[in-house]
C-alpha cells in the first residue's frame, strides 16, 4: 500500500514560506510526478514527504496513519536521490543489502533480495565492485535497487536521470516505467523536465513557487490547462500565448495556440509573419516566425519537412477549436 | 595546451629550489654529522670535522649512560599520543555537529576557536602554572596531556570539519532513510568515509604534541618529563656539549621523523587542510 495525502502542509525556511500550505492526494500505486520550474518547491516538497525535513504545519499522512513526525526510516519509502548518494567505501551488493543490515533481516534473506535485485536490474555481474568503478547508468541502477529490496510502501525519485546523458536518460526513463508496472508501487517523481512529465506519469502535480498550479493526467493539462502557467509549460514547443487585440475578439486576455494547432502557407492565411530559424528535425520542423504584430515569435510545427528560407513570408491559421482563453488573472475560460 | 618553460627557466627554478631545500635541510643534517663525532673534534672547523676527524658512537653512549632515554621517550608517546585521541574523541562529535547541523554562529565559534591559537602561549604560562601547582598537575602527565590536548584542539576540530564538510550531505540522508540511527549513521557510514582524514588529523597532532616544547618544558621537571626536556638538559649551564647535544637531538627526533617519512602522504593531505579535493 502507498497511499499518501498531504494536508495543509506548509514549510518555511526561517521567514521565508518555500510551500504555503497545501492539500495533496497521492492513490496507491500512481506514478506521480512533481514538475516546475527550478527553485518550485517540488524537491522540498518530495523532502516532506520522505522526512528529511520537518513540516511547519500540516500533517503529512502515509496509509490514513500520521507520519508527520515520523523519522524518515519509519515512514516505509524509498528514495533515490539525484547523486544517486551510493556509498563509496562497500561494494555493490553491501549498498544494496545496507536497508536490510538497518533492518536486522537475517543473511538467508538478504542475499536472495539482493540476487532477485540484482538480476532485474542486469546487476549481477558487479556485484563485488564499488561504486567509483560503475558507469552513471549503473550507479543510478544501484540506487534503485537499494530502494527495491526494501519492499517500500512508496518510491521517492528526487530528479534521478539529470546526471546522465540524452542517450541513457531515455533507457533509464523507459527502465523505470517498466519498474512501476511491474511492482505496481506508488512512485513519486520530482522533475524539470516536462517531457519526462509527460511521458511517465500517471498524475502530473504542476508547481510554481510552492503553489499546486494544476493537478491532472498529461493529456489533461496538454488539453485543458488550466491557467497560463501550466499552458506555458506543459509542451514541447511552447504555446504560444497571445494578447492584446487578437485575444479580444476571443472575447479573452490571452488567447493560447500550440505550435502543431498552426498551419502554414506560403501564399494566405489568418496571421502573415517573417521566418526567423527553421529547425528540421526530421519527422518534424519547428518554423519560428516573426513581426506577426501579435507577440515577439511565434512558433509552429509541422509534421514533415517543408522548404522555407530566413526572410521569407508566411501566412498562420490556427485550428479555431484548438485555441484555449485566459481571463484577466490569467485562468482558463471554459 | 601546456605552458611552456624554457629549459633555462627550469635549470634555474630547481637550483633554486634545490639550495633553499638543501639550506632548510642542512641544521638536521650537521647534528645528524655531530652526533657521530667526538666532543673534541665537534667543536673543530667544518671542514675538519667532515673530513679530518673519526666517527664514533661515544656521544650516543654518553646520553644513554647520563640520562634515560626509554624513561623520556615513553613521556612523549604517552603525553602526544594521549592527547590526541582525547582530543580526537572531543573534536569528532564537535566537528560532525558543525559540518552537519550548521547553526547560525558555526562559522563564528570555529573563528573563535582559530583565534585562541593567535595568542601568545606565554601570555597564559603564569596562570595556568598557577593552575597546575595548586592543583597538584605539575610535573605529570596526565597534565601535559590536558594541556597539550586543549592546545591543539582547534587545529584538531578545524581540520575534521573539512574533511566532513567535504562528504555529501546526500549520502547521509541516505543512510537515514534506509533506517540507520544516528549512531549507526557515524559508524557505518560517516567513519569509514572520514577515515582518511581522521588518519592525517591524528598523524599531524602527534607530531605537533611530540614536537611541543613550550609547555612541556615549563611544566615539568623530572618525572613527566618527554624528549624535548631530554634535549634541553643537554644544552646546561655547565658548557654547550655539542656531540651530546646533537646526539640527544637525534635520538628525540628519530622516531617522529620516521613516522613522518612513512605518512607523507597522509601528512601532505593533512597540511593542505583539505583544500585539495
Amino acid at each position: 500500500m502507498g497511499r499518501i495525502q498531504l494536508k495543509q502542509v506548509q514549510k518555511k525556511f526561517g521567514e521565508v514560506e518555500v510551500i504555503p500550505p497545501l492539500d495533496l492526494e497521492i492513490v496507491d500505486g500512481e506514478f506521480v510526478v512533481f514538475v516546475g520550474p527550478s527553485g518550485c518547491g517540488k524537491s522540498t516538497l518530495l523532502r516532506l514527504i520522505a522526512g528529511l525535513e520537518d513540516t511547519t504545519n500540516g500533517n503529512i499522512e502515509i496509509d490514513g496513519e500520521d507520519a508527520t513526525d515520523l523519522p524518515p526510516a519509519k515512514r516505509g519509502l524509498a528514495m533515490v536521490f539525484q547523486s544517486y548518494a551510493l556509498y563509496p567505501h562497500m561494494s555493490v551488493r553491501k549498498n544494496i543489502a545496507f536497508p536490510m543490515k538497518m533492518a536486522k533481516l537475517d543473511q538467508a534473506t538478504q542475499d536472495a533480495k539482493i540476487e532477485a535485485a540484482a538480476k532485474a536490474l542486469n546487476l549481477t555481474d558487479y556485484l563485488d565492485r564499488r561504486p567509483g568503478q560503475l558507469s552513471g547508468g549503473q550507479r543510478q541502477r544501484v540506487a534503485i535497487g537499494r530502494a527495491i529490496v526494501r519492499e517500500p510502501a512508496a518510491f521517492l525519485f528526487d530528479e534521478p536521470l539529470s546526471n546522465l546523458d540524452a542517450a541513457l536518460r531515455v533507457g533509464m526513463r523507459l527502465e523505470i516505467m517498466e519498474l512501476h508496472k511491474k511492482l505496481a508501487t506508488t512512485m513519486i517523481y520530482v522533475t524539470h523536465d516536462q517531457v519526462e512529465a509527460m511521458t511517465m506519469a500517471d498524475k502530473i502535480v504542476v508547481l510554481q513557487a510552492g503553489v499546486i498550479e494544476q493537478v491532472g493526467s498529461p493529456l489533461e493539462l496538454y488539453h485543458s490547462p488550466r491557467n497560463v502557467f501550466v499552458a506555458g509549460f506543459i509542451g514541447s514547443p511552447k504555446m504560444n500565448l497571445i494578447s492584446g487585440e487578437e485575444a479580444k475578439k476571443h472575447d479573452a486576455e490571452t488567447i493560447g495556440i500550440r505550435p502543431e494547432h498552426l498551419t502554414v502557407s506560403t501564399t494566405e492565411g489568418a496571421w502573415k509573419g517573417r521566418v526567423g530559424v527553421a529547425e528540421h528535425l526530421g519527422s518534424d520542423t519547428f518554423i519560428h516566425v516573426h513581426d506577426t504584430g501579435l507577440m515577439d515569435m511565434m512558433t509552429v510545427r509541422i509534421s514533415g519537412d517543408i522548404q522555407v528560407q530566413h526572410g521569407d513570408t508566411i501566412y498562420l491559421t490556427p485550428d479555431n477549436d484548438q485555441i484555449h482563453r485566459f481571463d484577466a488573472e490569467g485562468l482558463r475560460k471554459s | 595546451m601546456a605552458r611552456a618553460v624554457s629549459t633555462r627557466t627550469k635549470v634555474t627554478n630547481t637550483a633554486i629550489a634545490g639550495t633553499l631545500g638543501f639550506m632548510m635541510f642542512f641544521p638536521i643534517l650537521w647534528i645528524l654529522v655531530l652526533s657521530f663525532k667526538t666532543e673534541e673534534d665537534a667543536i673543530r672547523a667544518p671542514l675538519e670535522v667532515l673530513f679530518s676527524s673519526d666517527w664514533s658512537l661515544d656521544s650516543f653512549a654518553a646520553v644513554q649512560a647520563r640520562s634515560d632515554y626509554f624513561k623520556h621517550f615513553m613521556n612523549s608517546v604517552i603525553i602526544a599520543g594521549g592527547s590526541t585521541l582525547a582530543g580526537l574523541i572531543i573534536a569528532v562529535p564537535a566537528a560532525w555537529a558543525m559540518a552537519f547541523v550548521p547553526a547560525k554562529r558555526t562559522k563564528d565559534v570555529l573563528m573563535w576557536m582559530l583565534s585562541t591559537k593567535m595568542l601568545p602561549p606565554v601570555g597564559v604560562l603564569i596562570p595556568i602554572y598557577l593552575l597546575f601547582r595548586d592543583t597538584g598537575l605539575l610535573d605529570t602527565r596526565i597534565g601535559l596531556v590536558g594541556v597539550l590536548m586543549m592546545i591543539n584542539l582547534p587545529i584538531i576540530i578545524w581540520m575534521l570539519y573539512t574533511y566532513f564538510k567535504e562528504i555529501p550531505g546526500e549520502i547521509l540522508e541516505a543512510a537515514r532513510m534506509d533506517g540507520a540511527s544516528l549512531r549507526e549513521e557515524i559508524i557505518y557510514v560517516l567513519t569509514p568515509m572520514a577515515i582518511p582524514g581522521i588518519a592525517s588529523t591524528l598523524l599531524l597532532n602527534v607530531i605537533l604534541a611530540w614536537n611541543e616544547a613550550f609547555w612541556t618544558l615549563n611544566l615539568t621537571a623530572a618525572k613527566a618529563a618527554p624528549l624535548t626536556a631530554f634535549i634541553a638538559s643537554y644544552s646546561s649551564p655547565e658548557g654547550l656539549f655539542y656531540a651530546k647535544l646533537s646526539a640527544a637531538s637525534i635520538m628525540a627526533i628519530a622516531p617522529i621523523l620516521i613516522m613522518g617519512w612513512f605518512s607523507q602522504k597522509q601528512l601532505v593531505r593533512g597540511l593542505t587542510f583539505g583544500a585539495v579535493k
